[in-house]
Formats: structure tokens, sequence, C-alpha cells
């Protein structure tokens, strides 16, 4: 219990700090683009104008806490402002568009490369200082390969040279969204090569991370205890070994999940990817804070997400977490 | 007798300083580290020397060569408004490596000042510490380096290297914290805590000298992200195209359409950064094996044992006889 409440307790702290960045953010910054913006479209509904005023700090005579309290106030009723560059649209409706684009495929890649690579370590790691360890050099270069440049090269390779998928966007022009056979073969196909591309450019670093936790349980007693039983070699690595060095990989997994999230970002753009990254993107060409800020925001919230359910898994993973709790 | 005595007052003071000095470096003296060093020399040199190496002037347009193949004159061929693509990588070396170590040294300064304090503090101090070294590091940088970045006409590269190690510092802080945890409650720490001395002198020179290997490794680890950080902000247009570095190359490639013909164009630049990338990396896998040594014998463990004609991943009685052997 005490684990779940330590853990709800960080989750709670990090959503308020994110969203109190979010608040101060805009008002360090010297500048007022949003004033500038209501300046030059005075066709704008007050509605919209009173939730901007409220989230930029903009033309209001409100203390800080006021303001902070009025802020919140906006954030439980879900309205994160308007966006500009989309005429106007509420900045959760477009990022809500977006937003289950990049869920799938981001998520869907990311835990694919996880699984991938911590397998792939744990053979590594129990073969060491046979020819396996030729793949550790190969990883280590894979692992620092730029995302956005893998996906370059990845569309040059398989898109424009050999015509095998799509270049960009997640369905055909011309179809809607909607749920037929036909339209999901175009997702796949579609969301093929940027799967694979985070699936390659995050595979190294799961590989060596497992590889050397595999190396380093590998000389603790309790498996030369497990081979000494004469358990089969399957049993001892997968069993024991495996089972054991996955933990902290677990735990660094949840704790890059805000550099992946980065990089696939990043990827999205060179895509065209509907997503947010593409949106982000937009939004940052076009100066649309409303959208930007709203983005950062739901971004964090998703990352957040995403480490309780690594929580959840590591807890099912390991029997000493539920221990605490009895 | 009395020169004897002499003699070693002499010599030790200088052999306790070479001590010193070899045993701060001991985590480079390997393979992979040195291979990872001499790279990075290099793409240094490059940088210092930039205006010698480069054929040209990163900026200087020749319009009678646009969009060349490598050649003689262009040895990394030329872009659209025939400038050398070979001398832009030259000179974009410089703000790479400027940013990228800038970076690295601001996030490593706050790393040890958190970290370092987390762990030795005790009770809430430590817990708080703790908990906004964690809030750095789920909350995803990049969106908010774009809010920040956006928000600068022209930022300067000191800005971006600040904003870069302002999001960048909390892993080595995390590191650092567990480490500084395990040592405070070692004896030489307590037995220099029971002798009265102040937590300063505790904590430079009974502390500090045990978490060199990690500063180190979280030093590489931040400069890496930057270098990445650097060139995807400059890649994506976020950073103006006035600072030159390797990813404002990609950046002109992507919008003039050099994709997939120009190749010259967009894989030099490319290749550029996971070769650095994999320097820092060689320099880190270097650092772990010093501070875990399991990592560093394994390997020669299993060889060794290969060639009696054992297999390493069976036959247990025969690891530990083989070991003893070695003892």
């Amino acid at each position: 219990m005490r684990f779940i409440l330590r853990r709800i307790a960080f989750y709670a702290f990090t959503a308020w700090a994110a969203i109190t960045i979010n608040f101060f953010l805009p008002r360090m910054m010297k500048g007022d683009p949003v004033s500038a913006y209501l300046a030059d479209n005075p066709e704008i509904s007050p509605d919209a104008i009173a939730s901007l005023r409220i989230l930029f700090g903009v033309d209001t005579d409100l203390s800080l806490w006021e303001q902070y309290l009025e802020y919140w106030q906006l954030l439980l009723q879900g309205d994160l402002g308007r966006s500009f560059s989309r005429g106007l649209a509420p900045v959760t409706d477009v990022i809500a568009a977006a937003l289950p684009w990049t869920i799938g495929l981001v998520g869907f890649a990311t835990v694919v490369s996880f699984l991938i690579g911590s397998f792939l370590g744990s053979i590594i790691g129990w073969y060491r200082g046979s020819r396996a360890d030729a793949v550790v050099p190969a990883a280590t270069f894979l692992s620092t390969v730029p995302y956005f440049w893998m996906a370059l090269i990845m569309i040059a390779i398989f898109s424009t040279t050999l015509g095998w998928f799509p270049a960009s966007h997640a369905y055909d022009k011309g179809s809607e969204p909607a749920f037929t056979w036909d339209f999901a073969g175009q997702v796949v196909h579609h969301g093929a090569l940027p799967a694979i591309t985070i699936i390659l450019a995050s595979l190294g670093g799961w590989v060596l991370g497992m590889r050397n936790m595999m190396v380093t349980v590998l000389d603790e007693d309790y498996i030369t205890v497990a081979q000494a039983k004469g358990l089969t070699q399957r049993r001892v690595l997968y069993r024991y070994a495996a089972r054991n060095a996955v933990l902290p990989q677990l735990s660094s997994f949840a704790l890059s999940l805000g550099f992946i999230v980065t990089g696939t970002l990043v990827m999205e753009m060179v895509f065209s990817y509907p997503g947010v990254g593409q949106l982000l993107l937009d939004a940052t060409n076009s100066k649309d804070y409303p959208l930007m800020q709203g983005l950062f925001l739901v971004i964090t919230m998703a990352v957040l997400f995403a480490n309780i359910l690594a929580d959840v898994a590591y807890a099912i993973l390991d029997p000493r977490t539920r221990h605490m709790e009895a | 007798m009395s020169l004897h005595i002499e003699q070693l007052d002499e010599a030790a003071p200088n052999r306790r300083v070479v001590g010193r000095v070899s045993g701060a470096f001991a985590m480079f003296s390997n393979r992979k580290s040195l291979t990872g060093l001499a790279i990075i020399a290099f793409f240094t040199l490059v940088a210092i020397f930039a205006p010698l190496i480069a054929p040209f002037d990163p900026l200087e347009k020749d319009y009678t060569a646009l969009r060349q193949p490598p050649s003689g004159a262009h040895w990394l061929g030329t872009t659209h408004m025939g400038e050398d693509v070979f001398s832009q990588i030259v000179w974009g070396t410089r703000g790479v490596l400027a940013v990228g170590f800038l970076a690295g040294v601001i996030a490593t300064f706050i790393a040890v000042v958190v970290g370092v304090t987390a762990g030795y503090v005790t009770g809430w101090k430590s817990e708080g510490l703790s908990a906004l070294t964690n809030v750095f590091l789920v909350i995803p940088s990049l969106p908010l380096i774009i809010i920040v970045a956006s928000q600068f006409y022209n930022p300067s590269y000191a800005l971006i290297a600040a904003v870069l190690a302002a999001t960048g510092w909390a892993w080595g802080a995390r590191v650092l914290r567990g480490q500084t945890l395990s040592l405070r409650t070692r004896d030489f720490v307590q037995a220099a805590r029971a002798n009265g001395e102040k937590l300063p002198r505790i904590i430079g020179t009974e502390m500090l000298p045990n978490l060199t290997a990690i500063i180190a490794s979280s030093f590489v680890g931040t400069v890496i992200a930057a270098v990445l950080g650097l060139t995807t902000l400059a890649f994506i247009g976020v950073i103006p195209i006035t600072n030159l570095n390797w990813g404002t190359v990609l950046y002109w490639a992507q919008q003039n359409g050099a994709f997939p013909n120009f190749w010259w164009w967009y894989i030099p630049a490319g290749l550029c950064i996971a070769l650095l990338g994999m320097a820092l990396s060689l320099v880190n896998f270097g650092i772990d094996e010093y501070v875990n040594p399991r990592l560093r014998s394994s390997g020669e463990r299993a060889r060794a044992m290969r060639k009696k004609g054992l297999k390493p991943t069976s036959a247990v009685t025969v690891v530990r006889s083989s070991e003893a052997e070695q003892k």
C-alpha cells in the first residue's frame, strides 16, 4: 500500500508541476504575442478572449494568485483556449483529433521495440564473450542515430527508391477515417515505415541495457545455485536471469519515455504523420502559442500515464513490491 | 639513513600526485574509452581549425556549381545555392561541440549540486529534491524547449545550451543521489563525521573522489543528449539558420528537396551526428566497465573458458574452480 501511495503522490506532484510550469511560462516571457494577435483580430468572440486572457495572463489586473485560481478553473472545465492557426478551433478539439494517431503509432512501436530489444539483449548477455558480442557496437551505433535522420534514410530507401511504402500521411489521400478493412489496411501500410523507424532507432538502447544487466546478474550466486540444482538452461536463462535483469530495464523504460516521445515527435514531422508531433511543428511555425501550451500539457500527461502503466507492469513482475503492501 | 628518509620524503608527495592523476584517468584507460576519446579529439581539432580545414566559406555561393555530386573541388558536393557541403559540416562542428559541451558542463554542475545534496541530507529535504529530479526526468523536454526557444528571435548558443541543460540535468542527479546515499553510510564517511570534519570537507574530499566516475558518465550522457537536442531543434527550424551546425545542414537539405537524390547533402551530416554520439557512448561504456568490473571481466572469462574447452553457459563447478585457479 505504501508503494502505491508513494507513486500516486509522485504522479499528482508531477502533474501539478507540469500544469504550474505551463501557467508561468507565458508570464515569464518577454513580449506578448497573444495581445498582439488579439489586437490584429478584433472579430474574436468575447468568450474566446476571456479564456485566452486567463491562460496567458494578458490585460489583467488580477493578482498572480487569482490568475492561478482562474487558470485552474479553466483547465478543470477542459478549456485550453483557442488555436490561432486553426481558425480559432478549441485547442482541446484540435489535439483530440491528433492524439489517437500518435498514441497508436508511438505506443505500439515503443512497446514492440522494448520487447524485442530486451529479448535480444538477454540472449546476447547469456552468450557473453562469444561472437554475439559483435552486436554491441552495432547496437551502439543504432542508439545514437537521430530519429529524424533515420526516418529520412528509411523514406529514401523504402519509399522513394523501392516504392514499398508510402512516404507520408496516415492513410491514402481522399479517403475518410472509417471502421472498414480497407481503411485499416491503409493505416497499417502508412504506419509501417514510421513504426519500423521507431523500433530500429530505439532498439539499440534496450539491447545494450538488457545485455549489461544480464552480464551483471549472471554473476550472482542464485544463478550458480540454479545451475547447480541441474535446472535446464532455458529455465535459468528466462526464469532466473532475465526475470531479474528486466526489472531495472523496466524502470529505465519508464524514465526514458520522455526522451523517446521527443524523438518520435520529430519523426512524425518527417513523415507528415497527422499526430501530435506534426501539430507541434505547425504550431511552432505559425507561432500558435495556445496550441503549443496545450500540446505541452497533453504530451506530459500522456507520458505520466505511460509511467503509471510501467509501474503496474513492474509490480506484476517483481513480487517484492507486492509483499511490501501486505 | 637520514639520506634515505629525505629521499622518501621527496618522492612521496610526487608519487601521490602522479598516483592521483593516473587514478583519476583510470576510467578512461581501456580500449573503448580511448577510441571514443580519439574520435572526440578529432572533431575538436576540426572545430578549432575550421578556417584552415574548410576549403570554402560555408555560405559562399557558386552559382556555376549547383547541386553537384562530390568532386575534387567540392569533396562532399554542393547545395542548391552552390555552397560547399564539406565546408558547412566543418564549420558546423563548432556549433555542435560548443553547445554540447557547454550544456554538459552546466547540467553536470546542477546534477552534482542537487544529486549529492539530495543524497546527503535526510528526511523531507532529500525527498523533495528527489521528487524535483523525477519531475524533470518525466516531463518531455522537447515541447518545453520549443516553447522557450520560439519566444526568442535569435537565441545565442549560450542560451540554447542553458535551455538544454535546464531540461537535461535530472538523470545525472538521480544516479548521483543513489550513489551518495550508499556512500554516506560507509565507514570512512562515518569516521570523518565522528572526527568532527565539516560538511563541505566531507563532501569535497571524502565523497566526491568516489563519485568522479559517475559524474564523468553523467557529463558524457548530457553531452550526447544536448548534441541530439541541438541538431533536432535546428532540423525542425526552431533555431535560426544563422547558427550553423549539422542540424541546420539537414534542415536546408529537407527544405530544398534534397531527398532522396542528393545523398551527399544529407548523409554526411547525419553520419557525423551518429559518429560523435557513438564516440561519446564508447567513453561511457568504458566508464561503465570501470565502475562495474563484471562487465569488463565477463567476456575475458568466457573466452578463457572456451580455450580450455568448456562452455561458459554451463558447468557450474568448473566455473568456480577456474576462477580459483586464476587467483
